[in-house]
């Protein structure tokens, strides 16, 4: 700290330096927005300033944005929005009734009949109700109580706050919270920033990314020598490795947790995006309760969903919830009380979820437009996932499990030892040099296997596969032709 | 199972407020209206939390069509909207990946909005430079303020980390520090002279730091809540002062600059700083925080706001960028909230006659209201008794002051005032029928 007496008045060092800055922001990262994306934002700013490139435009596979590669909203979602934004347009004979009726019933549920008031902190109760009645059909029956939904700010607040909630304790018995590797790295970041203690559990490539239960034991018996494991974490369908758990698999994690007093979160974002054959999604939820009431009234879990993903895509809206099962009343108390913080989620991401959770009826006007704007979406989801799988297999040096789910692939590339030995030279992951290269070489923008966690030795990207199928296929056919330059290359 | 023993110890340390019996009991009484028993009132009127909808106030024509033709562009043909909304709107898709609402926008807010509102906080500020690259966009400025405190809170130093804050304060913001890990350390206003904040004070609250926490920042609200006390410039000075000379990182909650009645005037802590000159306009650290939620706009459910940063260290705000990574990105409907209420209709465009005419309805109803010298902000805090009685026997929902921190032995409740006017007249002839009866009552 240096000071000097200038006109009487001291200079100083910063008061928030990187010593005095709390330690655990510190650690925090997050890939899929990191370093390779922001050369790229530069890249695309050098493309509009007219600098010659390889290519005319950066495409962002690095992140699940649907729209941003051209996949339309849902139109049924968006007249209802429209409606509750601008009430006038009730009036207007344009919009269909089941809209309007939709609109008319979120306006009324809110503050002065308006999407610009707070709402509760826990969300717009008779939105919370359709989301209990959606969870209860898609479970089969299975009760759902709107008092154990909380609606948040996409499914990211939801999580975050429940590991706020479960992290404590000093040294030894610093909360531990198990998450696969590779997995999503909202996770790793939200417990770096917590100063929670990261258990990791791999998930296995050989086995098309599937997950053992002895994999998850070894992990925790090692955890136990220097934390208290308290929480598991599991992202069905996956992200970013897509696999959709067999049931028999879901059985499997309920009586772990159960059996080593684990607390279960279940990120179920990609619930609908469902593409291999004889691949189901199945809640856990639903699994639980078919497991009897042994596990079904004594297993803590929540389960997590949002508007980013599936047909809708809408991640501007910032929608999502959480549905917890079997806490402590003492415990929801104090949960209530900590989202009550950030005051209430983004209404308009509320009545999205609304519209999510509650679609048209096939008695209903816009049934047939929704239904056919669904499919299409979803099957052209489950073309673009065998395309890729097909293509990057033909690939010699990469092999890509099947995409059973969710919008990525996480293809595994081999790379010569030069290129390895080259990028250590750098300090840098050798999967970021690559991806960096290609970035610069064909402005195609994924993410490194480094930033989701990967086995010792082993080396991925992870691409999304939202572009357009047409534009999908050249990039797949830019990546192969990169790949085997590189190889030849570094050889 | 987890038990109350095995959570958090920084959220069982958040203080429960009052308000959430109160609020409790206000859904019985609103359901028991519901199902027709009889009260002395037809309708409970919520004052609690500052909300201009909520309590009536009619969002602005103009937002609301740019809003519903950037979520259905189909809108935009034809004649039916007019030309400015259109063009906006237009504007606003371009921006947008995708052209659509629906995509992640960058992780400081789109870019074009947020050099939209740099352009407002220079012009605000009589041209003190303001750069996009210090702004970030948010979930609402508590969001973002939560955010900058998780920067400043250290949970593994020695001490743990102290913010000065106002006493009274709003209650999310002592909430959020207490969430953290950090200690609330309280500076009293002084409600004798209008609600005014006293360097003497200051110094008060930071000595009685010594051995208890570190204190590393200095949170201030200007206008004020609850209180609506507006801070002159040259108390304003005193506390950037006091800031540089104690080592102190600048809070400045400025998101209701647009409150503003009778004769005070709002000036940005960022400009005093500015105009104080150099070694100060170079070395003080300032957050300053502003929002969509209040005003005439008053769009508290679309969750708008932004921080803007001040002589941060570059190498502290590359991860401060990381932190908001990890949020992904503030929704879009927010950000669009904001660069209206930035960038508002011009004289000459089609809607600005009716925008002006809406905003200043709503200033004028506050015209006949004088309870107590309220200069700005959005709430009123007079002294009064037992808030509970106040909702079952007038119902009228209003926040305990006790949730705020006030003086040992003195009580307060607050009410938001940005109301329609046959509203307010309401809500006071019930306050002050509350206030004689119980007098009478309790003599």
């Amino acid at each position: 700290m240096t000071s000097l007496a200038v006109n009487g008045v001291t200079c100083r060092g910063k008061v928030l330096t990187l010593d005095s800055m709390n330690p655990n922001v510190r650690r925090v990262e997050y890939a899929v927005r990191g370093p390779i994306v922001q050369r790229a934002v530069q890249i695309e700013k050098e493309l509009r300033e007219g600098v010659k490139k390889p290519f005319t435009e950066v495409i962002k596979a690095n992140i699940g944005d649907a729209h941003a590669m051209g996949q339309k909203p849902i139109t049924f979602f968006r007249q209802v929005l429209a409606l509750c934004s601008y009430p006038d347009l009730l009036e207007d004979n344009k919009f269909p009734e089941d809209a309007k009726k939709r609109a008319r019933r979120i306006l009324d549920a809110c503050g002065g009949h308006s999407i610009g008031a707070y709402s509760a902190s826990q969300g717009i109760e008779c939105i919370r109700q359709d989301v209990a009645r959606y969870i209860e059909k898609r479970d089969g029956g299975i009760p759902s109580n709107p008092d154990n939904i909380y609606l948040s700010t996409g499914a990211s607040d939801a999580i975050v706050t429940m590991l706020k909630l479960l992290v404590c304790g000093e040294g030894r018995d610093r909360t531990g919270v198990m998450i696969s590797i590779p997995q999503y790295p909202l996770y790793s970041a939200a417990l770096a920033d917590l100063g929670a203690v990261q258990i990791n559990y791999y998930l296995d490539e050989d086995k098309c990314w599937g997950l053992d239960v002895t994999e998850l034991r070894r992990a925790l018996n090692a955890a136990k020598q220097h934390c208290k494991p308290r929480v598991l974490c599991i992202i069905n369908p996956g992200n970013p490795t897509g696999q959709v758990q067999s049931r028999e698999c879901i059985e499997d994690v309920i009586r772990f947790a159960k059996e080593e007093n684990l607390f279960l979160m279940a990120d179920e974002v990609y619930q609908d995006n469902v593409y291999a054959k004889g691949c189901k999604f199945h809640s856990f939820k639903k699994v639980l309760f078919e497991m009897g009431p042994e596990y079904s009234s004594s297993l803590e879990m929540a389960s997590f969903h949002s508007t980013s993903k599936c047909y809708m895509g809408e991640c501007g809206f910032r929608g999502g919830y959480m549905e917890v099962l079997n806490m402590d009343p003492e415990v929801k108390a104090q949960l209530t009380k900590l989202v009550s913080v950030r005051l209430c989620p983004p209404v308009s991401g509320q009545a999205m979820l609304d519209l999510v959770v509650n679609p048209p009826l096939p008695d209903e006007p816009s049934y047939a437009s929704y239904v056919k704007e669904r499919t299409a979406v979803l099957a052209a989801l489950a073309e673009k996932s065998h395309l890729t799988e097909e293509m990057f297999n033909t690939v010699p040096g990469i092999t890509c499990n099947p995409v059973q789910g969710a919008m990525y692939t996480f293809p595994r590339i081999t790379l010569p030892q030069k290129a390895i030995a080259k990028a250590q030279e750098e300090g840098q992951a050798p999967d970021m040099l690559y991806c960096m290269k290609l970035l610069e070489e064909e402005g195609i923008c994924l993410v490194p296997g480094s930033g989701f966690g990967q086995k010792e030795g082993t080396f991925h990207f992870r691409m999304t596969i939202l572009p357009p199928t047409e534009k999908l296929k050249v990039v797949l056919q830019k990546i192969r032709d990169f790949h085997l330059r590189f190889t030849q290359e570094f050889s | 199972m987890s038990v109350l023993q095995e959570i958090s110890s920084n959220v069982k340390n958040m203080k429960t407020l009052e308000y959430s019996l109160l609020a409790r009991w206000t859904k019985q009484i609103k359901e028991d209206l519901r199902q027709g028993v009889k009260k002395p009132f037809k309708e409970v009127i919520d004052v609690s939390w500052g909300d201009p909808h909520r309590g009536g106030v009619k969002p602005l024509t103009f937002v609301r069509q740019v809003l519903a033709a950037c979520l259905y562009p189909q809108l935009m043909n034809g004649e039916k909207l007019p030309v400015d909304v259109r063009q906006r709107a237009q504007k606003l898709l371009d921006g947008c990946a995708g052209w659509s609402v629906g995509s992640y926008s960058a992780t400081g807010g789109l870019p074009e909005i947020v050099q939209r509102v740099s352009e407002f906080i220079s012009r605000r500020d009589g041209g003190v430079p303001s750069n996009p690259e210090n702004i970030f966009l948010c979930c609402g400025s508590q969001w973002a303020l939560t955010r900058i405190l998780n920067v400043l809170v250290n949970a593994e130093a020695p001490y743990p980390t102290g913010v000065l804050t106002p006493a009274p304060c709003y209650s999310t913001t002592t909430l959020s520090i207490e969430g953290l890990g950090g200690v609330v350390v309280p500076y009293y206003l002084s409600e004798e002279r209008g609600w005014e904040l006293q360097v003497e004070e200051l110094h008060r609250a930071l000595e009685s730091c010594k051995g208890a926490c570190h204190p590393i920042a200095l949170y201030v609200i200007n206008p004020g809540n609850p209180a609506g006390q507006v801070q002159s410039r040259k108390s304003m000075q005193e506390v950037i002062r006091f800031a540089s000379e104690k080592r102190l990182f600048l809070l400045a909650d400025e998101v209701y600059q647009g409150c503003i009645y009778g004769e005070k005037e709002f000036v940005s802590y960022k400009r005093v700083l500015s105009e104080m000159g150099p070694p100060l306009s170079d070395t003080v650290e300032l957050a300053s925080f502003h929002s969509a939620s209040k005003g005439f706009m008053g769009e508290c459910g679309l969750r708008g706001g932004y921080v803007e940063l001040v002589n941060l260290d570059p190498a502290v705000k590359k991860h401060i960028y990381t932190l908001f990574c990890a949020d992904s990105s503030p929704p879009v409907l927010g950000q669009i909230a904001l660069d209206l209420m930035t960038n508002p209709p011009q004289p000459g465009d089609p809607s600005y006659l009716l925008y002006y005419q809406k905003a200043c309805e709503v200033i004028n109803s506050l015209q006949g209201f004088s309870c107590q010298a309220v200069e700005g902000g959005a709430f009123a805090f007079p002294r009064i008794h037992l808030p509970a009685k106040l909702v079952s026997l007038s119902g009228v929902l209003a926040s305990p002051g006790s949730d705020y921190g006030q003086e040992e032995g003195t009580f307060h409740i607050r009410f938001c005032i940005l109301l329609p006017h046959d509203v307010l007249g309401e809500l006071l002839r019930r306050l002050s029928d509350f206030h004689t009866q119980f007098m009478k009552d309790f003599s």
